[in-house]
């Protein structure tokens, strides 16, 4: 391993334009500058529908300083293979120099890869095409009004799965699919999470992947300030929580090997994260015991691919 | 404003002009403001790492307080696109960055 | 000339698609087009055509992998139908609207339910709004032929318009004809690689497919609306040159016997062999009956119709597939009436719905119309039937 990276390695170009209309204190934008600082200007990016799209390309104006684009909701990786396919093709015979190298990545949300992009994403990862898929995850279908997707974590409360007298919001009682794992069961070379409250890990996964050919999937939390009901200057915080407490693990899988990159020696308890979010609110003692105790299943779940207890237990 | 006609416009709504949101100013959106006190700021970067507007510039403009500490560089706001958002007064280390009303 | 090969119109299509030398080729299998992309596999699984081929998972991925790979400049090709063409769909509007070209071939069939996967043209009509120039051939030679002259016309910088080129399915597909193919080096100097579209690219970075506001979006859809209309120029220069170097000569439309006949059957793909088989049977007969086969569908020879048919009495318009509920029943006839009002004529109209899901047109159904057509021609608009009339279906 070479140095770890520090804040001053985060290059100071901005490929993403201030004007975009995300929210105040969208996770999703910091995200996007970190993305791109990390690809440089040799990138082509696609991008399925979703609130990055529509808040970053109302035309005429656009946000992106590197080529970009968006043709619908369920096939950001689909677009993102016959990228790479056709730059291979065009390398071939000799209309794109052989050593110019373009990167392809996609950035799809939630919805747009664990739902409707799922089957086009598999597919990209199946064949092995060299392209980089990001997943911002601010686990709902934002861009349409807060609905459930399936990423939607359990108690969460959305628009379509309201808080009633017969529904808690999410129902789905369990972990959440596991979109590396998922990854990794397509044979990837490389696969891991991030977080935009922790940039420098987030532009270091992003480099890394890009250095290495095939398909690659980086999913990354994106705090979200209506859909989880926070405060705009909480994001970041959120962020943070959402690792301090075990809720989100920034890991990486590379070649057989898992390593978690923001080690928490001691846990917070869930309730610190749920307690910052309107969406989880509502929720009741026994229902935040409940949530703990997946949060501990898949803590004790990652230390064990790790092969130490690299998040430890909640303290006191 | 008269918007340019359909024989004006490049084929097939292809934005030709990359980064060209900068037109649009989201400063306008604030209602809190975040001001930075050049005497406390350690120049960490954190408050232009979280950014999502990316409008905290980092400057090569050298600053020396009252208390002799010189920094090569100074970090400012650009009001034409800060949203408000209040991120970077609630990260910041040394609580650098207070958020103040804007008076319209 | 080129050589003469005994060729299904799956595989003539898909000596084509090699000639003009496509970049990437994506498709799905589906009957009966999966032929088509069997042969493109072998000639670049034997070196014999450099292109990269995507095993997609889907026709919407075919398509979107299409788009991206037309988006940074490649030739692109992938063929496909019905159910396939019906996954697609939403992604023809979208590849229209970006101005990117391509060539699809559609291999008409039926669309499901019930699942059928013989002939008509359902998935054709299906994708009529499009955006997309469309062809239909009539014969073998006609669909190889249609791939060149699609290349040819898509990538040309006065239209930017994806094409879609079609045969009927099984009836040509896996029908053998002689087909004469042309080298590879004519098809590329007749449809050129001009890379004539702003593409993704880093030095030069463009933003594809954004937002279009109500300020905008309409702007967008009036120049597809223009495209098109210019693309009819651009065909009409291109069959012409197509004549020249390799002298078939192909127009729009495809008349029959019109000259002086009173009645005259317009239809489209392999069913007008039957009729115009038909017309000259009548003809010894001494009736009076024509034929007119539409090649070029979008953007649809409305002024070539009226033209064609102004001295016709009575046009009975053969559809093959339904519009279920609508006015005309069927799409051509819906188009048909419509170029001839507009041309101020007084040539009347009925429409037949023939052939839905592979049922074969025969020289008995053939006359059926044209009986129908003889009884008619002289009556009034208002006794005309108000409803399209079914050929061949059991009652
Ligand atoms: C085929 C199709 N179905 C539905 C939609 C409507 N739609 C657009 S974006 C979206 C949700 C996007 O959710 P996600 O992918 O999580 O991105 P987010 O907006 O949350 O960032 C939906 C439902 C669509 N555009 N296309
Ligand atoms: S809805 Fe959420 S993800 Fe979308 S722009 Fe706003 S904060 Fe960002
Ligand atoms: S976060 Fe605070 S201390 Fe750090 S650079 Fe910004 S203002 Fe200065
Ligand atoms: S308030 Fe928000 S938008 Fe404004 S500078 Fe601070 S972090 Fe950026
Ligand atoms: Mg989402």
């Amino acid at each position: 391993m070479s140095k770890p990276l520090t804040v001053w390695d985060l290059p100071r170009e901005e490929y993403l334009a201030p004007g975009h209309r995300m929210c105040q204190g969208c996770g999703a934008a910091i995200a996007f500058r970190h993305i791109l600082k990390a690809t440089g200007k040799d990138v082509i990016i696609t991008m399925p529908t979703s609130c990055g799209e529509i808040t970053s390309t109302v035309y005429p104006h656009t946000a992106w300083r590197v080529p970009w684009i968006h043709v619908a909701f369920e096939n950001a990786a689909a677009v993102a293979s016959g990228i790479a396919a056709g730059i291979e093709a065009l390398k071939r015979k000799g209309f794109i120099p052989k050593d110019k190298d373009i990167k392809v990545v996609a950035i799809g949300g939630d919805g747009g890869t664990f739902d409707i992009g799922f089957q086009a994403l598999s597919g990209t990862l199946e064949r092995g095409d060299n392209v980089l898929y990001i997943c911002y995850d601010n686990e709902a279908y934002m861009n349409t009004g807060i609905q459930r997707s399936g990423a939607t974590p359990l108690g969460a409360w959305t628009t379509t799965t309201p808080v009633g007298k017969v529904w808690r919001g999410e129902w789905r009682p369990k972990k959440r699919k596991d979109l590396i794992a998922v990854a990794i069961a397509h044979n990837v070379p490389y696969a891991a999470t991030a977080n935009p409250a922790f940039p420098v890990d987030l532009y270091m996964k992003v480099k890394k992947a890009l250095s290495i050919k095939g398909p690659k999937v980086i999913h990354v939390l994106s705090p979200c300030v209506p859909g989880w009901r926070i405060e705009p200057e909480k994001s970041v915080e959120v962020g943070k929580l959402a690792v301090l407490t075990g809720m989100w693990i920034n890991y990486e899988y590379e070649n057989g090997t898992y390593r978690v990159t923001t080690p928490v020696p001691k846990r917070k308890p869930v309730r610190e994260y749920l307690r910052l979010q309107g969406r989880f609110r509502h929720l009741t003692d026994e229902e935040i015991k409940k949530i703990q105790e997946l949060v501990d299943a898949e803590v004790a779940r990652i230390n064990k691919l790790v092969g130490k207890e690299v998040i430890g237990p909640v303290e006191g | 404003m008269s918007l340019p006609g359909w024989k004006q416009l490049p084929i097939g709504a292809v934005i030709l002009t990359p980064g060209s949101s900068v037109e649009y100013k989201t400063g306008e959106w604030r209602t809190l403001r975040p001001e930075i006190d050049q005497e406390k700021c350690i120049r960490c970067r954190t408050c232009w790492m979280y950014c999502p507007e990316g409008a905290i510039q980092e400057v090569e403009e050298p600053y020396k307080t009252k208390t002799g500490r010189e920094f090569k560089l100074t970090y400012k706001v650009d009001y034409d696109y800060c949203k408000g958002c209040g991120i970077c007064a609630n990260e910041c280390p040394v609580k650098a960055i207070t958020m103040v009303e804007e008076v319209i | 000339m080129g050589k003469v090969l005994p060729l299904g119109g799956n595989y003539a299509v898909a000596y084509a698609v090699k000639a003009c030398d496509v970049d990437v080729i994506t498709a799905y299998p589906i009957s009966p087009q999966t032929t088509i992309v069997e042969r493109l596999s072998e000639f670049v699984a034997n070196g014999e055509l450099n292109a990269e081929f995507l095993h997609v998972e889907s026709e919407h991925t075919a398509l979107s992998v299409a788009i991206g790979a037309a988006a940074v400049g490649a030739r692109t090709y992938s063929a496909t139908c019905s159910q396939g063409l019906a996954l697609m769909n939403e992604l023809l509007y979208i590849m229209s609207y970006i101005r990117l070209p391509m060539v699809l071939t559609i291999v008409n069939r039926a669309l499901s339910a019930p699942i059928n996967i013989w002939n008509d043209h359902s998935d054709f009509m299906s994708v009529n709004d499009s955006g997309w120039i469309m062809m239909m051939s009539a014969s073998n030679q006609e669909a190889y032929d249609e791939i060149l002259l699609g290349y040819r016309i898509a990538e040309d910088p006065r239209v930017l318009l994806p094409v879609i080129t079609s045969m009927d399915g099984y009836i040509q597909s896996h029908v053998v004809e002689p087909v004469e193919i042309v080298s590879d080096e004519e098809a590329i100097s007749f449809a050129p690689k001009r890379r004539s579209w702003v593409t993704l690219d880093p030095d030069k970075p463009v933003t594809m497919g954004p937002v279009g506001d109500p300020s905008y979006y309409f702007e967008f859809r009036r120049q597809l609306w223009e495209a098109m209309k210019e693309s009819r120029k651009v065909f009409d220069e291109a069959t012409e040159e197509f004549a020249k170097r390799f002298g078939r000569k192909y127009s729009a439309i495809e008349t029959y016997m019109l000259e002086d006949a009173e009645v005259a059957i317009v239809g489209m793909g392999s069913f007008m062999g039957t009729i115009k088989a038909f017309v000259d049977r009548a003809r010894r007969d001494g009736v009076k009956v024509g034929a007119l086969r539409v090649k070029l569908y979008r953007p649809f020879p409305s002024e070539d119709i009226a033209r064609a048919l102004s001295n016709v009495k009575l046009v009975g318009v053969m559809d093959r597939a339904l519009m279920p509920g609508s006015a005309a029943g069927g799409h051509l006839h819906h188009e048909v009436a419509f170029a001839l009002r507009q041309a101020g004529l007084e040539t009347k109209t009925i429409g037949f719905i023939a052939g839905l899901g592979g049922r074969l047109l025969t020289m008995d159904n053939v006359k059926q119309m044209v009986n129908v057509l003889i009884n008619y021609k002289d009556k009034t608009v208002k006794e005309l039937p108000k409803e399209p009339i079914f050929i061949g279906v059991r009652e």
